[in-house]
């Protein structure tokens, strides 16, 4: 998905505020070499704005629209999309204003458009930096170790487990050590692009399975996602960890276990995850489960920005892990 | 012996317990008297199985592995024991150190078989050892007639220092404790204040101040408790908690 560099995401919220701070920024280190005195930065600044921000207004909702159409192109194509429609939109507006309105200090489309091309860049290569700090190989392999923790206590504790059955229920032994099998699978896999939710789901079934051997009973969970849209793409492995947290925390110290509680459903264009387990503060020792909220924070952030977030709380004796996410599908 | 040495087997999961009882059953001259799902129950079946050697699993609810081992130096006589584990990096860091026997697992055959031939009580020093892998206890354990008795943490209304020993209230009754109070303050230090220099009382259990005049005119706070009628009597230095209040 990601082995050339990319366009960054019009549609996401994160971007478009980065756009505007980069440009104010610079709108304000302008007006302040172009003052002769301290005095006259604010005035500077005022008539700057004037004009940079109806360019700014335009070019964001164009760039908003067109995306889906820039995301088309290869990326160089992209590139030079974007710097054309920048310098036409701020020649546009620039001779608007000084047709219509009386601006002395404008100046000609010329400039301004050549002004534009030259920031439009800037904040292009500010994103491509951005991405190549985030996503290629050194985010990549930060990404693979952090995914690669599962715990040691599911994986000793499961193959002792199924030791036990080979000798009284050797089916039964038979289908832990297949769902097990599929779970490392897909646990030692490259996790780079988006999955199904619905996928997702299978692996958390599977791994249930594996814990319910141990727990038996103790262990319940229930499921609310009949509103669930089956092909909503989430980041894989974002569940699984969540619902390995619930056993580890919150059926184990517990001596008659408990109920999990998965629910998820769509809202307007988002998608709403939550997971809560039983929790005695007395049982606190939470080191291990911050490690793999961080990690699912983290990887959140990295595919969708400020567009998604994950939160927890502690109340009425159970905790809760809730995460809202873009609704995309493919 | 008739029936070899005995054991009783601590373990939340039942698989863990089927897989151990499994592999005892090829280990010769030896006999399950117990199977106990938490520390607790362990302590109870123990002291009335009498087991030679405890296998316990660390991580049970209720009371873990070892808190129960603590408790268990108490039992007449004292059992061997063996900690089992399927991965807890402190623990078994400290057990190396300090030469306590564990198995990991999966368990096997024969390394279980050698940690039943070599096992040994724990020593004092290897039961100090231990203290710092261990959350606070979740309760004290008396010796009675010959009994150990588990008084739970939250039932203590206070602790007082006697000559000798440390007297545990409950709302029901008291107990004899030997253990010394400053330590019990240190350890459960958010649960109890010390009111009076021999004495600490569970927050929990304040139902009140109120100020009395002894015999000799001069007057006295002390703290009313909720479910026993005695009250406690508040030394001049404490008395800033009176006001905190």
């Amino acid at each position: 998905m990601r082995k050339n560099s990319r366009l960054p995401n019009l549609h996401n919220l994160g971007i478009h505020l980065r756009i505007l701070l980069i440009v104010n920024v610079l709108a304000v280190l302008a007006a302040m070499l172009l003052s002769k005195q301290l005095n006259d930065i604010l005035p500077l600044l005022a008539e700057l704005s004037a004009v940079v921000q109806p360019i700014i207004l335009m070019s964001m909702l164009s760039l908003y629209v067109l995306h889906p159409l820039l995301n088309k192109l290869k990326y160089w194509q992209g590139i030079f999309a974007i710097l054309l429609l920048e310098m036409a939109i701020s020649a546009l507006v620039v001779s608007f204003l000084s047709n219509y309105f009386s601006f002395d200090n404008v100046s000609s489309p010329y400039r301004a458009s050549a002004l534009a091309g030259a920031v439009t860049a800037i904040v292009l290569y500010y994103f491509y930096l951005q991405e190549r700090a985030y996503s290629p190989a050194i985010a990549e392999a930060r990404l693979q170790a952090l995914q690669a923790r599962i715990r040691p206590h599911f994986l000793f504790n499961s193959i002792n487990a199924v030791l036990s059955l080979i000798r009284s229920q050797p089916k039964r032994a038979e289908s832990a050590l297949e769902d097990m099998a599929d779970l490392f699978r897909v646990l030692m896999a490259e996790n780079r692009d988006l999955v199904p939710i619905s996928q997702e789901i299978g692996l958390c079934r599977q791994y249930l399975n594996i814990e319910s051997l141990r727990l038996e009973n103790r262990l319940k969970i229930t499921w609310q996602i009949d509103d669930m849209p089956p092909d909503a793409l989430i980041p894989p492995l974002i569940l699984q960890p969540l619902l390995e947290n619930a056993v580890y925390h919150g059926i184990e110290p517990m001596p008659e276990g408990g109920e999990i509680v998965v629910e998820i459903m769509p809202k307007n264009k988002e998608l709403l995850i939550s997971i809560s387990n039983p929790y005695a503060p007395e049982n606190d020792h939470h080191n291990g489960n911050k490690m793999a909220l961080k990690n699912i924070h983290e990887r959140l952030k990295l595919h969708f920005d400020l567009e998604a977030n994950l939160k927890t709380e502690a109340k009425n004796n159970r905790y809760k892990v809730s995460i809202r996410l873009p609704y995309e599908t493919d | 012996m008739a029936e070899g040495l005995k054991i009783l087997i601590a373990d939340d999961e039942t698989p863990a317990r089927n897989r151990l009882r499994d592999l005892l059953s090829d280990v010769g001259n030896i006999s399950i008297v117990a199977e106990a799902k938490n520390g607790k129950e362990a302590l109870d079946l123990a002291a009335e199985t009498k087991p030679d050697l405890l296998l316990l699993d660390i991580r049970m609810p209720l009371m873990d592995g070892l808190e129960a081992a603590t408790h268990a130096q108490k039992l007449e006589p004292k059992p061997h024991i063996i900690f089992t584990t399927a991965y807890d990096t402190y623990a078994i860091k400290a057990f190396d150190l300090n030469a306590v026997d564990y198995l990991l697992k999966p368990i096997r055959l024969e390394r279980l078989q050698a940690a039943i031939d070599k096992a040994h009580a724990l020593k004092p020093a290897q039961i100090l050892a231990l203290r710092p892998l261990q959350k606070t206890r979740g309760h004290l354990s008396i010796h009675e007639r010959g009994r150990v008795i588990l008084v739970p943490i939250g039932d203590i209304v206070y602790l007082r220092a006697e000559l000798k020993y440390v007297t545990v209230r409950t709302v029901e009754r008291e107990y004899l404790l030997e253990e010394s109070l400053t330590h019990l303050e240190t350890e459960f230090a958010e649960r109890f204040l010390r009111l009076h220099r021999n004495c600490l009382v569970a927050s929990a259990f304040i139902a009140g101040y109120e100020k009395r005049a002894d015999e000799t005119g001069d007057s006295q706070w002390h703290a009313l408790l909720k479910g026993v009628p005695e009250t406690i009597a508040i030394s001049r230095r404490q008395q800033h908690l009176v006001k905190q209040a």
